[in-house]
């Protein structure tokens, strides 16, 4: 959008854009016709696209994982160039440079990010096209711009009354530059912008239409299932090929680098063949490996020699000079994604073409692995996404579509590969396990004057690095704590061990709200102190962080009598441009040690607001998965492998553990932030400060089992 | 060795060529590509396989396909659009990532239409064994009490 079109790039653009079509409703592929010519399209940039017919086209680079996307981003575009909302469609672009995010040049969905990339370009790129059509619109008319308006997918001549619809300036506006600096819109003259628009994929979800990854069916397809190690790095000692083959249905049995592939005719024909072919394996690289030896070597990697991630020079003296020295040492268990859609990816690998469907994050890393492996050239790979049932940084994983694309290489044939929940939980790559060793100082008025923080877990963000180095996975939130402490040390200590890893909803976060916010509680304490009034003590420079702090602690109640909970705990968190805080209210059964968390109340700056109906339930939801961890969630280790295996033993939070959350939008214009993780991390905080509230009971290792909490409440 | 078994689904008459201890989710998702009926755990612990046989909500997963002969097996796809249930859906904007609510929706259907004026703890007791990774607990409540009022008034 920054500079003008020329017609061949616009038509090349066109074309392409018209050729492919992967829409996550349909997972149609459109027959190659005619390349567009200008006059059929109106494209004032890549992602935006209106016909003769009216029809608005988005393209997007974003995939719908839950968090409503595949809705906010046209709301933006719409808005700003007043479309009719009923004429607009969305499409998942091709995956090529042009239809990237801008920011990090990916088709990818993590961090956060979609709307704080997006939201500026896709403005302007509205804003744009409205400025265009009024011209386009005035060209024709003879008259000047400024007597014409655009509203709702018309441009109006004022005096005159007459019209054209969009699609009737179609040939005009294609023919005009795309101006660098449109006039975006008011706040005040937004339509849809800020106003709870219902969401465009709910009707196919509700009927049952909508298609996921594992709804691909690809004519002549056979289904996939590998054979892998029963422990991290375990080498294949023997298969029965021929038991395997013999079984009715199975085709091929394909040993490659993942393990042995059986494709068959039929998904129980594989499994059953998978059976047959009694796959033997030796030890793993650690075969000791077990949730008790990965339980002490977080412990005992406390003291092992560590990496600088931030050394203020008057850390030593300060906490020499202390008033009150306080100490404390955090644990949290490794956590699986447990995405309710277990992985899966179909390919069909042809001798100069590649498709692959696959419900990732990350389209972008599935074209590279796809041209990798195939040897084809990533413009030959054509990628699909459908909607993902479920991402939380799991599906930025590709191992589906390695094997897929692997196994159609071998056979020839389209492979669709789905992962059993066994295999799902046991070779996915989960949250670290973290531990956490902090010490501090108060001064005699009760201010934190130097905060010590030794972190130790493996590397999250580690692409392409060869460690060891300071993983922003861990140390995010740490070396840039939001709180007015005026000496900060942070070490990280890296647990080089088999377990694969990948970011996790709040990857950083989503441990270090706790030991943070818990710690913060704990120096509150220690210094005698409302742990609202301490935090708000050291937030001075702060103004939206302390906002969020008062408007979580008034919506709650804070310092006023409970009815019906024993106990409340605040927490506060500042990540992904967004400020939060959340307030939980919750009662312990002594004798059992089961926690009711009875509600929680949560504020949140994260900016304009695109949609607050979504907006709402990205941080309800982020809260329940952050309480799913906190009171149930852990990674079981056995053999050098995994020993979890499914949901009877990895639980996650139902509905008669999921507290009423409130959640209240501060009115901001601040710089727009991400929603989708922000309010993960107060979810443990908040419960265990509710805990400690209660019942003087601290405690300092996750999950909150019920003999946690009944041993925690036998130490006060 | 498979055999010929005929099955009705949504009052519609289905035959396939299946193993008969294939579970009944697999010949309705893979063998019938009747895909709103999701695969989740293949243990009856998430709910995602949730369909009506002879009207009472069953795991898909753990029923073997020649034992749904002669039954009436519905799906999502079988519930009418008009459906309170499915229209609380939308009104209350459930879903997130949308691949639990098949069979959210088919336990809710199945609880409203034999109560419909369920308690906090009967639609808990109904819904508990149906996961939710996204978190969207809060507002199937909210749509049940809708739907279930709906109900009532009609």
């Amino acid at each position: 959008m920054s500079s003008t079109l020329d017609r061949r790039t616009f038509l090349t653009r066109a074309g392409l854009t018209l050729a492919i079509v992967a829409t996550p409703s349909s997972l149609k592929v459109l027959a190659m016709g005619p390349a567009a010519t200008a006059a059929d399209v109106f494209s004032p940039g890549p992602w935006l696209q209106i016909t003769p017919d009216n029809q608005v086209t988005i393209l997007l680079c974003k995939s719908e994982m839950g968090q409503g996307i595949h809705t906010a981003i046209p709301m933006i575009v719409a808005d700003e160039l007043e479309a009719d909302w009923s004429q607009v469609k969305t499409e998942m672009a091709p995956v090529e440079a042009e239809y990237a995010d801008p920011v990090h040049h990916m088709h990818a969905t993590f961090g956060s990010q979609s709307i704080r990339h997006l939201y500026q370009p896709l403005r302007k790129l509205g804003a744009a096209g409205r400025e265009i059509l009024v011209e386009a619109a005035a060209n024709k008319w003879n008259v000047a711009a400024s007597q014409c308006e655009a509203i709702q997918g018309k441009v109006h001549h004022k005096s005159s009354g007459r019209s054209f619809s969009y699609g009737e300036l179609v040939e005009e506006a294609s023919s005009l530059p795309v101006p660098e600096n449109p006039r975006l819109k008011d706040k005040s003259e937004f339509k849809l912008m800020g106003t709870p628009v219902a969401r465009r994929d709910l009707p196919a979800k509700v009927s049952g239409e909508a298609k996921f990854g594992l709804d691909t069916f690809v004519p002549g397809m056979l289904y996939g299932v590998v054979a892998r190690p029963p422990a991290y790095g375990a080498k294949l000692t023997s298969y029965d090929e021929q038991a395997a083959k013999k079984v009715n249905g199975v085709r091929h049995v394909v040993e490659f680098d993942r393990g042995i592939g059986i494709c068959a005719d039929t998904i129980d024909a594989a499994w059953k063949g998978r059976e047959a072919l009694n796959a033997q394996w030796g030890p793993g690289v650690e075969p000791g490996l077990s949730t008790a030896s990965m339980d002490k070597y977080l412990a005992d990697a406390l003291d092992m020699s560590a990496l600088e991630a931030r050394n203020d020079p008057g850390v030593p003296a300060a906490l020499r000079q202390a008033s009150k020295r306080v100490h404390a040492t955090y644990f949290l268990p490794y956590l699986s994604h447990a995405i309710m859609e277990p992985m899966n990816a179909t390919a069909h690998v042809q001798a100069d073409r590649c498709e692959t469907w696959s419900p990732s994050q990350s389209p972008s890393g599935v074209q590279q692995v796809a041209a990798r492996i195939t040897g084809l050239k990533p413009e030959q790979i054509q990628v699909h996404t459908p909607y993902l049932g479920g991402g939380y940084g799991g599906r930025g994983a590709t191992d589906g579509v390695h094997e897929a694309v692997s196994l159609s290489k071998a056979t020839g044939k389209p492979i669709k590969v789905i992962w059993t929940r066994e295999e799902d939980i046991k070779y996915e790559a989960f949250r670290p396990g973290y531990g956490h060793r902090i010490d501090a100082s108060l001064d005699k008025t009760g201010k934190v004057t130097a905060w010590s923080h030794r972190v130790a877990g493996s590397i999250v963000h580690g692409r392409g690095r060869t460690p060891p180095f300071v993983d922003s996975g861990a140390v995010s939130g740490l070396r840039d704590l939001q709180y007015d402490i005026p000496n900060i040390k942070v070490d990280y200590i890296w647990v080089n061990k088999p377990i694969p890893v990948r970011p996790w909803r709040s990857p950083s976060g989503s441990h270090n709200g706790f030991t943070v916010e818990s710690f913060m509680d704990e120096l509150a304490h220690a210094a005698n102190q409302d742990p609202v009034e301490f935090r708000l003590k050291h937030l001075q420079h702060a103004p939206r962080a302390q906002r969020v702090v008062e408007l979580a602690a008034e919506k709650s109640g804070w310092g006023k009598p409970l009815t019906g909970a024993e106990g409340r705990g605040i927490a506060t968190y500042y990540t992904d441009e967004a400020y939060v805080a959340a307030v939980a209210e919750v009662s312990v059964d002594r004798k059992t040690g089961v926690i009711d968390i009875h509600r929680i109340v949560c504020s949140v700056d994260g900016g304009p607001i695109i949609n607050p109906d979504t907006a709402e339930a990205q941080i309800a939801g982020a809260l329940v998965m952050g309480l799913s961890a906190a009171l149930k969630e852990k990674v079981e280790f056995a053999d050098g492998g995994v020993k979890s295996a499914n949901f009877s033993d990895y639980h996650t939070l139902r509905m008669s553990q999921a507290p009423n959350i409130e959640v209240h939008f501060v009115d901001s214009d601040a710089k727009i932030g991400g929603l989708g993780e922000p309010s993960l991390p107060l979810a443990a905080p908040s419960v265990t400060n509710a805990i400690f509230a209660a019942t003087g009971a601290r405690i300092r290792r996750l999950p909150l089992t019920p003999e946690r909490v009944l041993e925690a409440l036998s130490r006060v | 060795m498979a055999q010929s078994i005929t099955l009705k689904i949504n009052g519609q008459s289905h035959t396939v060529e299946v193993e008969p201890d294939v579970p009944l989710l697999w010949v309705i998702r893979e063998y019938l590509q009747m895909t709103g009926t999701k695969f989740g755990c293949g243990i009856a612990q998430c709910g995602a396989c949730t369909v009506h046989v002879d009207g009472q909500p069953m795991r898909s997963c753990q029923l073997q396909v020649s034992r749904a002969v002669g039954r009436e097996i519905t799906t999502i796809e079988g519930i009418r659009e008009d459906h309170p249930i499915k229209q609380a859906w939308i009104d209350i904007q459930v879903p997130q990532c949308g691949y639990c609510q098949s069979g959210q929706i088919m336990s809710a259907v199945a609880l409203v239409d034999k109560n419909s004026n369920p308690s906090e703890e009967e639609i808990i007791q109904a819904m508990d064994g149906n996961l939710c990774r996204c978190g969207t607990y809060t507002r199937i409540k909210q749509a049940i009490y809708q739907a279930a009022e709906e109900v009532r008034n009609s």
